[in-house]
């Protein structure tokens, strides 16, 4: 009894979390929040990369996810001292407030 | 199996998603994105991808996540405010308009992707670190060593944002 | 299905054995610093105050499980769940023997050989941080929360020499499963010295397993690295508002996450259940040797005695440890306890040493914490992984 899961069942899946995260990225005002859907998306796509390597028996998505990681661990580092900064100039996190270079 | 596996950690992974989105207070929603990547790292597994599911959980999870929850705790953000000022139409539209997209969506993958035998645990065993690792260091390496520079530069970077002001 | 029940059969036996060594070594703990201190330590409940666990245990128990009102609830009752959860959960791919046969079934003398053994443990003892910070962060109060700053601060800067004092030896072994590691680590130079990674040839990683051992003391949170917890400034850390069995689950995953890195300690550098000298010279009568020297000094005190009660005290724990000596030569056990002892001897000792730095050294300001790991520590982990690397390549070559 081999239950085999359809490969378009993972792909469907990263499609929900990535558009979960371009929902709390386009609603969600707190900026660390916003930051953190950033990061759903990002995971989504790992998903499909890591579904796609399996289809093509080939190991390069997992570098592409390696990658990902990579630059997903940089952005935070940088967003969140920029996040600090903001919050140590302005005491606040809302992402409406922080719009002085609007217009 | 194999489906039993992946309905219980998919489920999980979209429950913890929508939490992340929903929750006022940043603190859990930090938390359920955790809970989407532990998912996810089972997901991975199940994939046959051993190195990268490890590097999820260590990476992810336990630095990048960490950091989030630790600057959360830094600066004792409550929770965000009920949305003042938003048009009722996101409101009560929203949900259902995401349902179809993602319903449109889903019917798009499944026509276009070609049915093969689908994924079964154990299938492919490309994702061992040292694959990996063959690949990286060899037909991956001037990538690599720029991320590495990159990381250098990200941590420049931070450790000048961070820095206490010279007067 | 023999499968499913073989691990069952394992899991059972190693969760067991588990719980009694952390109610134990608290045990072991307040007598050693009692002790070193020149003090009894627990004497009442029991002979030596052996009972004491259980009295500890009883005690937790039955005690009122207090939730002051102003935590958020879901978020206060989970921490201690996580943090005992993760804290147990690493023991399932610690090999404790190579692999052996009972009752015509072959079986590794570990729960799960993973091939990413190595990064399976580093993930749980990095997502175990949450455990505390989700502690102090819910408990709402300023002690806590600064417990829990302070130890995810720590934590995160202790993971890095960590992860690379634990590279260096994999780089020797040139795998990440733990079973493999300790049987690339049979053997002997010369026919005496162990090859070890402590001892290997190309480049003893005597360095890596010192930094590896200190990144470990603030891993735990021990004394000299108790910041989290240093009672003279915070009350009691993370962990001001618990009692009873979640104060207790705290207490445990501490211990447990001690057992794990002496565990890691002997896997990746102490030759995890390879003998200290290769068997063909005896090594395997050393369990039983010990035993019975242990044996004879108790019955030659049991017959001069100095107290009226040990006349009959002694020899009695004499004899029990004459027939333990007389266990380890029956030839069916054998396979599988002198490995076992090894390995429990090695980690035993490192878990002494643990309790010896706490009785021994003060506490480190917290400055003087996070300048050691990044000024120090981290330096010294990454010049040596290079020079593991550099050499290795030569070697290899």
């Amino acid at each position: 009894m081999t239950t085999a899961v359809p490969l378009s069942w993972y792909l469907i899946l990263s499609a929900i979390l990535f558009g979960l995260g371009v929902a709390g990225f386009v609603f969600r005002r707190n900026i660390i929040t916003v930051f953190m859907s950033i990061e759903l998306m990002l995971n989504a796509v790992n998903l499909s990369f890591v579904a796609f390597s399996y289809q093509l028996r080939q190991t390069d998505g997992h570098i592409y996810t390696f990658f990902v990681m990579v630059v997903a661990a940089a952005e935070a580092a940088v967003g969140l001292a920029i996040i600090l900064t903001v919050f140590k100039n302005r005491a606040t996190l809302e992402i409406d407030e922080v719009s002085d270079l609007k217009n | 199996m194999d489906i039993f596996l992946f309905i219980l950690f998919a489920s999980i992974a979209v429950f913890c998603a929508v939490n992340v989105v929903v929750q006022t207070h940043p603190i859990t929603s930090a938390l359920s994105l955790v809970g989407v990547m532990g998912a996810l790292a089972v997901l991975y597994l199940l994939l046959g991808a051993e190195f990268i599911a490890a590097a999820q959980i260590v990476v992810y999870a336990g630095a990048i996540m960490v950091l989030f929850v630790f600057v959360i705790m830094l600066l004792n953000a409550g929770g965000e405010a009920k949305s003042a000022g938003r048009s009722q139409m996101v409101r009560w539209l929203g949900i259902p308009l995401f349902t179809i997209f993602i319903g449109l969506l889903s019917y798009i993958v499944q026509r276009s992707v070609p049915a093969g035998p689908g994924v079964s645990f154990g299938q492919f065993t490309g994702g061992t670190p040292r694959d990996v690792g063959r690949l990286l260091f060899t037909q991956y390496l001037l990538p690599f060593e720029a991320t590495s520079v990159l990381v250098l530069i990200a941590i420049l970077g931070a450790v000048v944002l961070a820095r206490k002001e010279i007067e | 299905m023999n499968f499913f029940l073989l691990s069952l059969l394992k899991a059972a036996v190693v969760a067991g054995a588990l719980l009694f060594t952390l109610a134990y070594l608290q045990w072991v703990e307040r007598k050693v610093i009692a002790h070193i201190q020149i003090r009894m330590g627990p004497s009442r409940v029991g002979p030596h105050g052996l009972l004491q666990p259980v009295a500890d245990i009883i005690k937790l128990l039955t005690k009122e499980d207090l939730i002051p009102p102003y935590v958020n609830k879901f978020f206060y009752m989970f921490a201690p769940f996580l943090a005992i959860t993760l804290a147990l959960t690493s023991i399932a791919v610690i090999p404790f023997g190579p692999e052996i046969e009972i009752f015509g079934v072959r079986t590794r003398m570990q729960l799960a050989d993973l091939n990413i053994g190595v990064l399976f443990i580093l993930g749980i003892s990095s997502v175990g941080v949450y455990g505390i910070v989700l502690a102090g962060w819910s408990s709402n109060n300023k002690y806590a929360l600064l417990g829990g700053l302070r130890s995810s601060a720590q934590m995160i800067s202790y993971e890095l020499p960590m992860a690379l004092a634990i590279v260096a030896p994999l780089l020797l072994a040139n795998t990440l499963s733990l079973g493999e590691l300790v049987e690339k680590q049979g053997g002997a130079f010369l026919g005496v010295v162990p090859r070890w990674h402590v001892f290997q040839m190309p480049f003893p990683q005597v360095v890596s397993l010192i930094v590896f051992l200190i990144a470990g003391f603030a891993e735990t949170n021990r004394i000299p690295f108790d910041l989290p917890e240093a009672e003279n400034e915070l009350v009691a850390g993370f962990h001001t508002e618990y009692s009873s069995m979640k104060f207790a689950s705290f207490f445990m995953a501490e211990y447990a996450n001690m057992i794990t890195i002496c565990s890691m300690a002997t896997v990746l550098f102490l030759g995890g259940w390879q003998p200290l000298w290769p068997a063909a010279l005896g090594s395997s009568y050393v369990p039983s040797l010990l035993f019975a020297g242990a044996a004879a000094v108790m019955i030659y005190h049991g017959l001069h005695p100095a107290r009226p009660k040990d006349r009959y005290t002694l020899p009695a724990a004499g004899v029990v440890f004459l027939l333990i000596a007389g266990v380890f030569l029956l030839p069916p056990l054998r396979p599988f306890l002198i490995p076992v002892f090894w390995f429990a001897s090695k980690t035993g000792f490192l878990l002494f040493v643990f309790i010896w730095v706490r009785g021994t050294l003060p506490r480190f300001r917290y400055d003087q914490l996070m300048r050691f790991a990044w000024g120090f520590l981290f330096p010294v982990a990454m010049l040596n992984l290079l020079a593991t690397a550099l050499v290795v390549a030569l070697v290899s070559r």
